[in-house]
């Protein structure tokens, strides 16, 4: 209710952040769809949107961009702002998606001696990466991911965003397309 | 029934915050109030909202804004609730007479028993700024809320 214009754009919220030179992406910046999502390396549902996305980048191939931005819910679960960092702290060393990939497969383990055991596993600068985290270098990047998705009506993780409006469906493969081909 | 629109003076009400503790709005004169109603303790979509607000508190603070989370729950079950959330903000318990503040709001869906998933804004003077009732199952985020307290003028905004 309140005015009925309000009522339609808090339904159906917009991306208030296009994506730009600070996120990581993956698929060519001219294709016709783009996804973003907003996730929470502990979250289980993100855990399990994780393949989803993968299988819709490799469905889609060169007609998606995909960017991954941090949505910490860090009062339910107190690993996901250090696992973001960590995910920052690879980007930095440009092996972003590896560590993302890894930080959605080993959800159980993601204290701070964990997430120097993934980082050895793909060959990080060691030294760096542990100062990073400790130093918490990337937080402000995280936050700013975080306030993003705030602004754009973000309700929950993980919450995609297609062709700049977020997706109020499910994201299992099928809904994830429908909602793409609605938007096309 | 339909909510109480921006402009109407926000209906004062005293509602347990804890077992032993109650809540009184018109105490909270002076700043922005947020008042978020919702269905039930527990149900996966309260949930993600209240974790939500949770993380976005700093930000609620600096406007100064009070947040309430209100539903039907027990004070007793709220305890529960907000203890195995972690949440640092109050739930208030509309319980007995079950949901008259929900009413008084225009916010209790009398075929569920349950209030809807409505959001006030009231200004320094207790008047209602900004209301918003979602659709039934979607948590209508953060957005709405920040959007409202800016615009309640008068409150200074230290970035």
């Amino acid at each position: 209710m309140s005015t009925g214009l309000q009522g339609a754009t808090l339904d159906r919220p917009r991306l208030t952040t296009p994506i730009g030179p600070e996120d990581h992406t993956t698929g060519p910046s001219t294709a016709r769809v783009t996804v973003v999502e907003y996730g929470d390396y502990e979250c289980p549902f993100c855990g399990m949107a994780h393949p989803v996305v993968k299988e819709l980048l490799r469905f889609l191939e060169d007609d998606m961009l995909f960017a991954f931005r941090h949505f910490p819910l860090a009062q339910i679960h107190p690993h996901a702002l250090d696992a973001a960092i960590a995910a920052e702290a690879a980007g930095a060393q440009g092996r972003f998606w590896e560590m993302h990939d890894l930080l959605f497969t080993h959800q159980d383990r993601l204290a701070p001696r964990d997430l120097l055991v993934l980082a050895r596993s793909i060959d990080l600068d060691l030294e760096r990466f542990a100062e990073d985290l400790t130093q918490r270098t990337y937080e402000p990047k995280v936050r700013r991911d975080f306030m993003t998705g705030v602004r754009s009506g973000v309700n929950g993780t993980p919450t995609f965003f297609i062709n700049g409006v977020r997706h109020n469906g499910g994201w299992d493969l099928e809904s994830l397309l429908d909602g793409i081909r609605a938007t096309l | 029934m339909s909510a109480l629109a921006a402009g109407t003076a926000a209906p004062d009400f005293e509602l347990k915050s804890t077992p032993d503790q109650s809540v009184r709005l018109s105490d909270f004169r002076g700043r922005p109030v947020i008042l978020a109603f919702y269905p039930a303790d527990w149900s996966p979509i309260c949930t993600d909202q209240m974790a939500l607000y949770n993380e976005i508190l700093p930000e609620f603070k600096r406007f100064q804004a009070a947040l309430f989370g209100i539903s039907i729950d027990h004070a007793w079950c709220h305890l529960a609730f907000a203890q195995s959330r972690n949440l640092h903000f109050p739930l208030l318990a509309d319980f007995h007479p079950k949901g008259r503040v929900a009413q008084t709001y225009g916010v209790y869906d009398d075929d569920i028993g349950m209030s809807e998933r409505a959001l006030f804004v009231t200004d320094g003077d207790g008047k209602i700024h900004w209301s918003y009732v979602a659709p039934i199952g979607v948590n209508p985020g953060a957005d709405g809320i920040l959007t409202a307290l800016e615009s309640v003028a008068h409150v200074a905004v230290p970035a």
